[in-house]
């Protein structure tokens, strides 16, 4: 007797560790970015999956039956937690039935706790757009932040499975030296367009020019969230013109053909840019190649042309 | 246009937005947390506003009124008839389809509370409430079970449970009116479901709910109605049999990264108002398939197919000199909606409602009938919507009809967050 139900707890056991691929914790993250960095800080002792694509709109995502499914068997949820994911995380949390991502869940992380957001409105007013209660929710486009979120997620980790937390540390450790490293390079290979303005479609680009000193202030959409309109593009056009404004990043869920009317307009280059490792070739899984992608297309964009 | 809790009494309806109003207070009071950053003053002058709260939660109740409005004329004048929905257009000129209060947020630890109150303007002018839905679910039972409580629309097929302003058509389809009435299969009981531990997603749900009511429209229905040439007489809960039993098992599959297929299978068993032996027994099965860009922006572009369908059949029990006798209908309906840049939607629809109805005389809502739509809607944002819809009615014994419509909705509070 004792012999057939150690056999049928070992294949239990085998199934169990088939299915979770020898990994201890399950993480879910609402998008890439996050995925990436806590891929990097769980290294082997965790699974990793997003819900968003890297290449669609994160304020517009399907509820879908299978994230409720991946969410129902999550050890570990990551969100932004400033409202980017409002419309469609809330009712996949509710119907998950697990209580560890459930709000004040011991596996449930926002990214945006620890860091100081931008934006923050003064008054909540639809009339000025979709604005995020919280403040501006991009702020994994600014490398320090990342760094805080990899320190979070290794303190969550290292509470969830004590047993690997030298491994959780260690990998954060060379996440954040690593981070260290790119840093000074990207900050370098912006240091030149210091005080330089650009033109963004949406509000993404916020943390990103704060770090690296660039000026975001003008976007292609008149409100946050509000599709550019003939007439605001007209005084985007007019500004860009006026303080010789040449560049425009575009991500890939916007709408580039806008922005290249408007680059017609202003002798402008319109650049790819993401938030979301995946979002541009050799980018997938990897927040610094998708920094050092970002860096150098707006580096090389801002760059001064040689007269042809 | 009947509904059991329905109320004409205005102070009712001043009463529960007084109640609502109060609540406001208290959770813009409870908003501000310890961790937070320090609120800026001004962010204080809003505070009926900050209602609309993060997943985090910064506030104990979410608030929100979304209200739906349509105006438009139809070639006949029954629209009560041509409609089948209670907030389906009812007149020529202008309609409040659907004033909707939704109150929700975490009750404690162990449930969430919902409560979708309704207020309606009736063609003569009065307000009516109405008490959609209140009810709890669990959030941590073991096992992946879940229990919701209290009264709420019976989980069968994919449009029932739904409310009028997440539809894509003006109208709700005419299956739902004829086997549900106008307001939804919708009563107060529990409801049992169950998260099964497979690979893909799959889910079985099994609703007990009483089986009289003016919601329950093909079961125990309103005292003193027709329904197949019988008479409702009175009816109330006496055993388990006089129960209605909702059973449904739905799953999904990702067909590829950017198709998902939901499919469901459902049924509805309970007792009818005919006498103590009439049972109707409706069977259900539902598909949707949605198709959205990898490069979508806000959501766009889309495609969505749905299909319902549904066969009802009616064990009528002896009544005066009417001998015990089945009737059996069916009806289905099928849309493909296609959000074809961002922010514009094209749609078109086709509903049959037919059936068995042996010899009965001609009843304009019992008769087979079908209709054609297609309509256009712009999203501004997700915060309204403007929407126009025509449609071709044609009935076996009623006049064909031709409408037009055009929909109106916004939504103020709380972030609308949307099931797939």
């Amino acid at each position: 007797m004792t012999l057939r139900r150690l056999s049928w707890i070992s294949i239990a056991a085998s199934s169990l560790a088939v299915s979770g691929a020898h990994a201890a914790l399950r993480v879910v993250a609402t998008t890439p970015e996050y995925a990436a960095v806590a891929s990097a800080v769980g290294g082997d002792k965790v699974s990793v999956t997003f819900l968003a694509k890297p290449t669609e709109d994160p304020h517009f995502v399907d509820a879908k039956p299978s994230h409720l499914v991946a969410l129902n068997r999550a050890d570990v949820l990551v969100e932004g937690g400033a409202d980017l994911e409002v419309g469609w995380l809330p009712p996949l949390v509710q119907e998950s039935r697990n209580p560890r991502i459930a709000s004040g869940g011991s596996g449930r992380v926002a990214a945006s706790e620890g860091i100081q957001l931008l934006d923050v409105p003064a008054q909540l007013d639809r009339s000025k757009g979709d604005l995020h209660a919280a403040g501006n929710p991009h702020f994994m486009m600014d490398p320090e932040n990342a760094g805080i979120v990899a320190h979070h997620l290794a303190d969550v980790f290292c509470r969830l499975d004590p047993g690997s937390c030298t491994a959780y540390q260690a990998n954060r450790e060379r996440f954040e030296k690593t981070l260290d490293e790119r840093m000074r390079s990207w900050a370098a290979k912006l240091a030149p367009f210091k005080g330089t303005p650009i033109v963004t479609y949406h509000s993404t680009w916020r943390y990103f020019a704060a770090r690296f000193g660039l000026v975001s202030d003008t976007f292609l959409e008149p409100k946050p969230g509000i599709p550019p309109s003939p007439p605001h593009l007209a005084e985007v056009i007019a500004k860009m013109n006026d303080q010789k404004i040449r560049v425009i990043l575009v991500e890939p869920y916007q709408n580039r053909k806008q922005a290249e009317v408007v680059a017609e307009h202003t002798g402008g280059t319109v650049v790819n840019v993401c938030q979301f490792p995946g979002g541009l070739p050799g980018t997938d899984g990897d927040y610094f190649a998708l920094m050092d992608a970002d860096v150098s297309a707006v580096a090389s964009a801002l760059a001064p042309r040689s007269a042809s | 246009m009947r509904t059991v809790e329905r109320c004409r009494s205005p102070r009712f309806a001043v009463a529960v937005f007084c109640g609502a109003l109060a609540l406001t207070g208290v959770a813009a009071r409870a908003e501000p947390s310890a961790q937070d950053p320090p609120p800026k003053p001004a962010a204080q002058a809003a505070a009926p506003v900050t209602l609309a709260s993060s997943p985090s939660g910064s506030s104990y109740v979410n608030l929100s009124l979304d209200a739906l409005f349509a105006g438009g004329t139809s070639s006949v004048r029954d629209l009560g008839v041509l409609e089948s929905g209670g907030h389906d257009p009812s007149q020529r000129g202008f309609t409040v389809q659907n004033v909707e209060t939704v109150l929700d947020g975490a009750v404690d630890p162990y449930f969430r509370g919902q409560a979708n109150i309704v207020l309606q303007l009736a063609p003569d002018g009065g307000t009516t409430v109405e008490l959609e839905e209140v009810y709890a679910t669990t959030t941590s039972l073991p096992h992946n079970l879940q229990v919701k409580v209290g009264q709420f629309f019976s989980e069968f097929g994919r449009l029932n449970p739904t409310h009028p302003h997440t539809w894509d058509f003006v109208d709700q389809p005419l299956v739902n009116g004829r086997m549900f009435g106008g307001d939804g299969l919708r009563s107060v009981g529990a409801r049992l479901s169950w998260l099964m531990p497979a690979p893909f997603y799959s889910e079985l749900f099994l609703s007990v709910q009483n089986g009289h009511g003016e919601t329950l429209t093909s079961f125990g229905s309103a005292p003193g109605e027709m329904v197949f040439g019988r008479p409702i007489g009175e009816s109330a809960v006496g055993s388990p049999r006089d129960f209605l039993y909702v059973p449904r098992y739905a799953a999904s599959f990702d067909l590829t990264p950017n198709q998902t297929l939901l499919v469901g299978a459902s049924a509805a068993m309970g007792p009818n108002g005919t006498g103590t032996d009439g049972r109707t027994r409706i069977r259900g099965i539902d598909a949707f398939w949605k198709w959205k860009a990898p490069n979508a922006d806000r959501g766009f572009p889309f495609v969505k197919i749905q299909a319902e369908a549904m066969r009802r059949s009616y064990d009528a029990a002896t009544s005066g000199d009417l001998p015990a006798a089945r009737f059996g209908d069916w009806g289905a309906y099928a849309q493909a909606v296609w959000g074809f840049r961002p922010r514009w939607v094209l749609g078109a629809r086709y509903d049959r409602v037919a059936g068995d109805i042996g010899n009965l005389p001609a009843n304009p809502l019992q008769e087979s009938r079908w209709r054609a739509s297609a309509d256009v809607t712009f999203y501004p944002t997700e915060f309204s919507k403007l929407r126009l819809q025509y449609n071709r009615d044609a009935r076996l014994f009623s006049k064909d009809a031709d409408s037009l419509w055009l929909q109106f909705e916004f939504l103020l509070g709380a972030h609308a967050a949307h099931k797939f």
